[in-house]
């Protein structure tokens, strides 16, 4: 059935379920609904603007919609024919859906917003489930793992572990039960690239599994995925049901004597159950506390039996490289690092949002020709990648490749991508102690490395942010920092001293200036700031003294107010509300004297 | 008390009262009801024949099962890296100072429960905070007290905490 509008609506926008229930109501209203399809999509354009939706095929990009303009697009737009301008995007487009900025490849993200996920046979029509028929036909499970070894791929999770090696062990772990897992318990702040394949393209992810289990000879698979992506889980099990309908899972799948079947376990809010040894036992139904490796899943892991698990990305390469061939694949990337890695660029940058790129772009070209530089045309300072585990990379290594080694090597790491960009405005202290006061929340407890070891680098951080930094306190936290990542349990605690070690490596200027002088270059640590009314700018016309909630600003009107540091709470209302920028922040290091 | 228990039958019957689904059950008895009670908690124990003390265990780990009562309204704030780059610790006081109470608390009226949430995935409008669930981006300290306003049925968004 041809249709001769296809409406792409962001399913996952605040409010977008409220319009999407108008949009189609009047669509049927007026009988529109074998002329019209409507799809839900995750997100759309690189910038989230309300709720959005496009028409194809002319692509037009409507965005803020509330359930009223919905109803006023099907009677003008799709009715009359008559676009309406006032509800169009009007910022700079660059056509993400059609043409991805020039530097990016779309390989895990190619269906994604495409087609509609809830719909398999979209996917079938894009050559989906014809790598797994492939596989199944004419196939043995060592030719998967030569094409997966020619291919290079590594595990996406963020450790890198060549995924041929990791299913070769699998295969060859003794026991005759054994099960494939699919890690979607993507926690790491900032980094959603998960939750957009999942809700946009689920069926890549079964495929990719289904071809695990037939190579390491499992019959029954779990999704992990955290109870924050509800669109997520809605659309894994209603693609998990079509595929068994359509005889994909379950027995016998595609009359062969291949048989598979997949379950979603749901998590409950433990950043610590992304370890892999974690999320299993939360699967078994305990607490998501990591044990110790060896032995490792591939031997014991699910309920003692042989496991394999990967992240949601890993999977979703693995059909493209069954049907395309390991070459198509290696051919991109570096000389370690093949094929493409998907990023969430997020903090100080014009175009946040979801990106993939070939692995060994720069970082310079991520930022500035992807994500379109610096918000506000600021300096650039660090991004952060890795999310809690990984490091802050300076603005020196803006032209370094991005690859597993050069990210290691500057003292960060891959991660699951993200990408957290910061400008001249961001404290690299600040950074580093909000980043421990994750991990430390996030320990389990189970090892006292990590539990004890991150709580005391907290304090000292947190006493350097607020004035009461001691000389020695950064070496200090170089050598807790050492014990932590040599004695820890798991992954968390291994990694949660890096973006402490690599702001003291990067920016100890900034330590520095705080301990011993008593100074936030960056002024954003409260108590070293102080709010300061320039009085020859000033106007006098109160209004920073009437919005300040603890009435610390004094003076007449028509006169120049004055605010007493002793008071203030430095909140930074009046600086918002002044109308004639006469509020500066300042961090003199006068409160050393003091 | 009994309803309680009719719900508790709802909820294990959902995952076929498999001891394997307990994270699930928790988190699904603990959304429906607010929180799991020691009696719920006891309950859940001896139907699905596990240990108190596991039951317990797995209860107070995850931070999306609540064994405290909570308030009739929770608000959640990203506790991550991109809403904090975006101006999320001026959000978070803002959230402290006009409710009156820390993260992880609830208000002595039972009204409001501040707690934090992981990344939600909509670092593109940080910062954000949900309230019952409902998600608002591009958080700053003045739409804090306009939006806790509206919640509370006055316009004025007048702070009643600890500001004062």
């Amino acid at each position: 059935m041809t249709y001769r509008a296809n409406i792409l609506i962001s399913s996952s926008a605040p409010g977008a379920q409220a319009v999407e229930q108008a949009l189609l109501e009047k669509i049927y209203e007026h009988h529109l609904d074998g002329e019209v399809q409507v799809m839900q999509a995750a997100t759309l354009g690189p910038q989230a603007q309300g709720v959005e939706l496009v028409i194809y095929p002319e692509g037009t990009h409507y965005v803020q919609l509330t359930p009223e303009d919905a109803r006023l697009i099907v009677e003008e737009h799709l009715l009359k024919g008559r676009p309406i301008a006032r509800l169009m995007f009007k910022g700079i487009e660059v056509e993400p859906l059609e043409a991805p900025a020039s530097k990016e490849i779309r390989v895990v993200l190619r269906n994604v917003g495409k087609i509609d996920p809830g719909n398999i046979d979209d996917y079938i029509a894009v050559d989906g489930y014809g790598a797994l028929g492939k596989v199944l036909t004419e196939m043995t499970p060592e030719q998967v793992l030569d094409e997966l070894k020619r291919s290079g791929l590594r595990g996406r999770g963020g450790a890198g572990f060549p995924t041929h090696l990791k299913w070769t062990f699998a295969r060859n772990a003794p026991g005759d039960e054994k099960f494939v897992i699919c890690n979607g318990d993507e926690g790491d702040p900032g980094a959603f690239m998960n939750r957009r394949v999942l809700e946009g393209d689920p069926h890549a992810v079964i495929e990719g599994m289904a071809i695990a289990a037939y190579v390491i000879g499992a019959r029954q698979g779990y999704f992990y995925v955290r109870a924050e992506y509800p669109i997520a889980i809605s659309t894994l099990r209603l693609a998990i049901q079509q595929a068994r309908d359509y005889g994909l899972l379950g027995n016998n799948i595609l009359g062969t004597d291949f048989s598979f079947d997949l379950e979603v376990r749901m998590g409950a809010g433990a950043f610590v159950c992304g370890e892999e040894t974690a999320l299993m036992q939360s699967i078994e139904g305990a607490r998501g506390m990591p044990t110790t490796r060896p032995p490792f899943p591939a031997t014991k892991g699910l309920w003692a039996k042989p496991s394999n698990i990967n992240n949601v990305e890993t999977y979703a390469n693995v059909p493209q490289i069954i049907l395309k061939g390991g070459e198509w694949f290696a051919s991109m990337g570096t000389e370690k690092s093949k094929g493409t890695k998907t990023f969430a660029i997020a903090g100080k940058v014009k175009r946040t949002g979801l990106i993939e790129v070939p692995l060994g772009v720069t970082i310079r070209e991520i930022v500035y020709d992807v994500g379109g530089g610096i918000l506000n045309d600021k300096k650039f300072k660090a991004v952060q990648t890795g999310g809690p585990m990984g490091g802050c990379i300076p603005e020196k290594y803006l032209d370094l490749p991005v690859d597993y080694e050069n990210l290691a090597k500057v003292g960060s790491i891959m991660g699951s991508g993200g990408f957290v960009v910061m400008d001249e405005d961001t404290c690299m202290v600040d950074i580093a102690r909000f980043f421990m006061e994750f991990t430390q929340d996030e320990s389990c407890g189970k090892c006292v490395p990590c539990r004890v070891g991150t709580r005391r680098m907290l304090e000292i951080l947190t006493d350097i942010c607020e004035g009461r930094g001691q000389p020695g306190d950064i070496e200090r936290l170089e050598a807790m920092a050492k014990y932590i990542a040599r004695a820890s349990l798991c992954g968390l605690g291994q990694g949660a001293p890096n973006p402490v070690l690599s702001t003291i490596e990067n920016f100890r200027d900034e330590y520095e200036a705080h301990i011993y002088e008593k100074r936030c270059p960056a002024k954003v640590c409260k108590p070293l700031i102080e709010y300061i009314i320039d009085p020859e700018t000033c106007i006098g016309c109160t209004r920073c003294a009437r919005n300040c909630p603890v009435n610390a600003i004094s003076g007449k009107p028509k006169q120049a107010h004055l605010i007493d540091p002793s008071v203030c709470v430095r909140c930074g209302i009046c600086k918002q509300v002044c109308p004639v920028n006469a509020i500066s922040i300042e961090s003199e290091g006068k409160l050393a004297a003091g | 008390m009994e309803e309680h228990m009719n719900l508790l039958t709802t909820v294990l019957e959902r995952y076929g009262a498999d001891p394997e689904a307990l994270v699930e059950i928790l988190r699904d008895l603990s959304q429906e009801t607010g929180y799991v009670s020691q009696e719920l908690l006891v309950a859940v124990a001896d139907r699905l024949q596990l240990p108190r003390s596991h039951v317990h265990s797995v209860a107070s780990f995850y931070s999306m099962i609540s064994v405290e009562p909570r308030g009739r309204h929770t608000v959640q704030m990203c506790q991550d890296a991109p809403c904090h780059v975006a101006g999320g610790r001026e959000v978070w006081q803002a959230l402290e100072e006009t409710l009156g109470i820390h993260f992880g608390e609830t208000t002595p009226d039972g009204e409001w429960t501040l707690q934090v949430t992981s990344c939600l995935g909509l670092c593109s409008v940080g910062p954000v905070i949900t309230i019952d669930g409902e998600v608002f981006g591009n958080m700053t300290h003045a739409k804090v007290q306009e939006l806790l306003g509206r919640y509370r049925g006055c316009c004025c968004g007048g702070s009643q905490g600890g500001a004062a």
